[in-house]
């Protein structure tokens, strides 16, 4: 549209009334893409337990899942430059006989996963904490997939 | 006895609408439970992974068991969501209790994510063993 690239050319407002809501309309679409990419997004579901959550910072990503009741010695975790792999097993005890259950909903098994990382890690400084059931490993990236910021020489 | 090798399989939390809307916007989930009794005490164990002691609450009210665990996000500030298969926010559950529990001898306890709550019954509650005569 010969209009709304005019639009975006500066100065060139005053002489099309549509400029300043073409502006509008681009802000709008920018504002929609960010949260589709982000928050709004479907939860992408691997269907192999445990679940995960992936985020990240400048300079770490983080990985957590929740394991209730799950010891840290039947946990195992290993760990190359772009997976994280979670095993372990979830040991549900068996009351003694006497008792009566009325419900039993929780499940004990064995579990494996492998999570791909995004982008090159440092597998030597991984560090893994369990509090109230939630496992958070810490997974430090690698030098070169470090964001570097880049200085602007002036001239 | 449980099997124990048996794989475990992902599964997404269960959602509820709660009766009276939350003043803190965000989802409630129903934790898993197991409840078993034996003569003397009535047990129920919860998985609520994420819940402090502090943030727990449990009431008995009349035969109305609840109880409820908020879960603070874990993530801190300037962390970006690479990908997310699970949600946090509160956990929320309720039972109707058909015996008569002793209230002050209740006893709960949270460790690694999972509630115990060990719920003694009165007294009078207790089955007796009643002996039929032939006659």
């Amino acid at each position: 549209m010969i209009i709304s690239r005019l639009g975006n050319w500066p100065g060139m407002d005053w002489w099309s009334p549509y400029g300043e809501l073409e502006r509008m309309k681009q802000d709008m679409d920018r504002l929609t893409q960010g949260m589709l990419l982000r928050g709004f997004q479907r939860p992408r579901l691997a269907g192999v337990f445990p679940l995960v959550n992936l985020t990240e910072d400048k300079d770490n990503f983080f990985l957590r899942a929740e394991l209730p009741g799950i010891l840290p010695e039947n946990l195992d975790i290993s760990a190359t430059s772009n997976s994280i792999t979670i095993s372990g097993e979830r040991r549900i005890l068996d009351e003694s006989d006497s008792t009566k259950y009325h419900r039993r909903e929780r499940e004990g098994g064995r579990f494996s996963r492998v999570v791909s990382l995004p982008d090159q890690v440092d597998p030597e400084k991984i560090d893994a904490n369990c509090s109230n059931g939630v496992l958070t490993v810490t997974i430090p990236k690698a030098e070169k997939s470090k964001p570097r910021q880049i200085s602007i020489k002036a001239s | 006895m449980t099997d124990t090798t048996k794989a475990l399989q992902a599964r997404e939390k269960e959602e509820v609408a709660t009766p009276a809307e939350q003043t803190v916007p965000g989802p409630t989930f129903t934790p898993a439970v197991d409840i078993f009794e034996t003569d003397k005490a009535l047990t129920l164990v919860a998985d609520m992974p994420g819940v402090k002691t502090e943030d727990l609450s449990i009431d008995l009210h009349e035969n109305i068991l609840s109880f409820t665990g908020d879960v603070i996000a874990p993530e801190k500030e300037g962390e970006l969501d690479v990908y997310r298969e699970y949600r946090t926010g509160r956990y929320v559950r309720e039972f109707t209790l058909g015996e008569l529990i002793d209230q002050d001898k209740i006893d709960a306890e949270l460790k690694d994510g999972v509630l115990r709550l060990t719920l003694p019954k009165v007294e009078e509650a207790k089955p007796r063993k009643i002996t039929v005569k032939a006659a």
